[in-house]
């Protein structure tokens, strides 16, 4: 059985069908790249997984949770997927520490010396152990987005979505965070990431979706779908036509 | 015929203006509280109370305070019930207040942005504890300024008091202007004790808004 099970899955706007059907089965401590052009829905998918979208056909499962709506079982989904955002979201009435000890006191109970612990050997995790007592507006861009990776992390999650991750950064400020998922992916974390950064995708990730209007249109592994695309939108999608 | 200083004016009005005083904080606090269990109504899930609440709020902010206070004060007389003008004056105000807080409120809870809503939910916090650790904190903070601003408005609405019997600040001028002749004096000195009152709430208010925007740059 598969970690992470897509099935069919269907999602309409209106009557703008976002999502036409999608099947994707991830095996633990993968690392998938979704790419693909902005409206092809690969940001609604990564959010249906996470319960921020509702599901109009099929079904989604991440280590036999089920997506449903209701809340306890979109809070046991959630406690096994992290996300991770593109504007960082982090709470900027907290310190950095607290940022990533407030979901583990408030959900999981864990008391406060635990929790702090914990949210200390994140930090450091991501090299921040030193930002402890800083506030999100005192972080540069990169910083926080490390932050909210030490906070996705905190709650223990088996898989972890990244959603553009690094499309908010200067781009001196991208490196820094690519390295923390990359470490991340080579301590086996499972992870489906939106990502615009192909040389990443082509280097860190054992699988590559190609998402195009609402369909998966080729998948595959990244030697094989970035040198040998086989559908002409993806050769045109990587400028490789002419 | 007795002869009024300046000072036996002015000492008459400020004993008079502590009832302004006492009836601005009394229906600051009680509006507040009011507006707070209003505010979960408006909010929250419930489709009846999110009704209540929006006809609440329609009818107080559609009719003049000086309506409501007529018909806290005769209108309850009509059914026999005797409402003393402090009682009525209390009431009125406490609902009035009540009713444009929600608003301010509202606005200051709606002003989060959704990513914070979605950051805590993907991080499996349910509604009440979205609301206790993540949005009010910062809704707060924003509302602060904005509900200091509008106890000015409080403060001047019980002016209107008067007009039903209420002995305040206003009321005290027009029967000291019956005795003394002496109207300009005498609203000279209302005016005045009542712009004592507003002016630091309102300054305070924009002191308020600078700090707490400097703790709070990235919004």
């Amino acid at each position: 059985m598969s970690l992470i099970e897509i099935t069919e899955v269907k999602k309409r706007f209106g009557d703008n069908e976002v999502l036409k059907g999608i099947n994707i089965d991830v095996e633990p401590g993968e690392v998938i790249a979704i790419i693909g052009k902005s409206g092809s829905g690969k940001s609604t998918l990564l959010r249906c997984i996470n319960g921020l979208e509702t599901i109009d056909e099929g079904s989604i499962s991440v280590a036999g949770a089920q997506l449903l709506p209701d809340e306890l079982h979109l809070k046991a989904l959630r406690l096994k997927v992290g996300m991770i955002f593109q504007q960082f979201n982090l709470f900027p009435h907290l310190s950095a520490g607290k940022n990533v000890m407030l979901s583990q006191m408030v959900v999981k109970k864990t008391p406060k010396a635990e929790a702090e612990e914990m949210a200390k050997k994140m930090l450091e995790r991501v090299g921040l152990g030193h930002k402890f007592d800083a506030y999100p507006d005192q972080l540069s861009g990169g910083q926080q987005q490390r932050v909210a990776i030490a906070r996705a992390l905190a709650m223990e999650p088996i898989a972890l979505l990244c959603d553009e991750i690094t499309s908010a950064l200067d781009p001196e400020l991208v490196n820094e965070v690519l390295a923390v998922v990359k470490e991340l992916a080579s301590e086996g974390m499972t992870l489906l990431m939106v990502t615009h950064e192909m040389r990443f995708a082509r280097d860190v990730c054992s699988r590559v979706v190609f998402m195009h209007m609402g369909r998966v249109h080729e998948i595959g592994r990244p030697e094989d779908v970035f040198a040998n695309p086989k559908t002409p939108e993806l050769k045109q999608f990587l400028g490789m036509q002419h | 015929m007795n002869e009024f200083t300046d000072w036996d004016i002015l000492r008459n009005l400020l004993l008079a203006a502590r009832w302004t005083v006492a009836l601005s904080i009394v229906s600051f606090i009680g509006g507040g509280i009011v507006g707070a269990l209003l505010l979960l109504l408006r909010i929250g899930e419930g489709r009846a109370g999110q009704i209540f609440t929006k006809v609440y709020i329609e009818l107080f902010q559609g009719t003049p305070l000086l309506m409501q206070l007529f018909l806290a004060f005769f209108g309850l007389g009509l059914f026999g019930i005797d409402v003393p003008a402090w009682l009525a004056a209390t009431v009125a105000l406490i609902l009035w207040t009540a009713a444009f807080l929600v608003e301010i409120w509202r606005g200051c809870v709606e002003s989060i942005a959704k990513g914070q809503w979605e950051a805590s939910s993907s991080l499996g916090m349910g509604y009440l504890q979205q609301m206790r650790y993540v949005i009010l904190p910062q809704a707060l903070r924003i509302a602060v300024p904005p509900t200091v601003g509008f106890s000015v408005q409080v403060v001047k609405g019980t002016a209107l008091t008067s007009i039903i019997g209420f002995v305040e600040l206003a009321k005290a001028g027009t029967v000291l202007t019956n005795a003394t002749f002496q109207p300009f004096t005498v609203y000279g000195f209302v005016a005045l004790i009542y712009f004592c009152l507003c002016w630091p709430l309102s300054k305070s208010s924009q002191v308020l808004e600078r700090k707490l925007n400097v703790a709070h740059r990235n919004h």
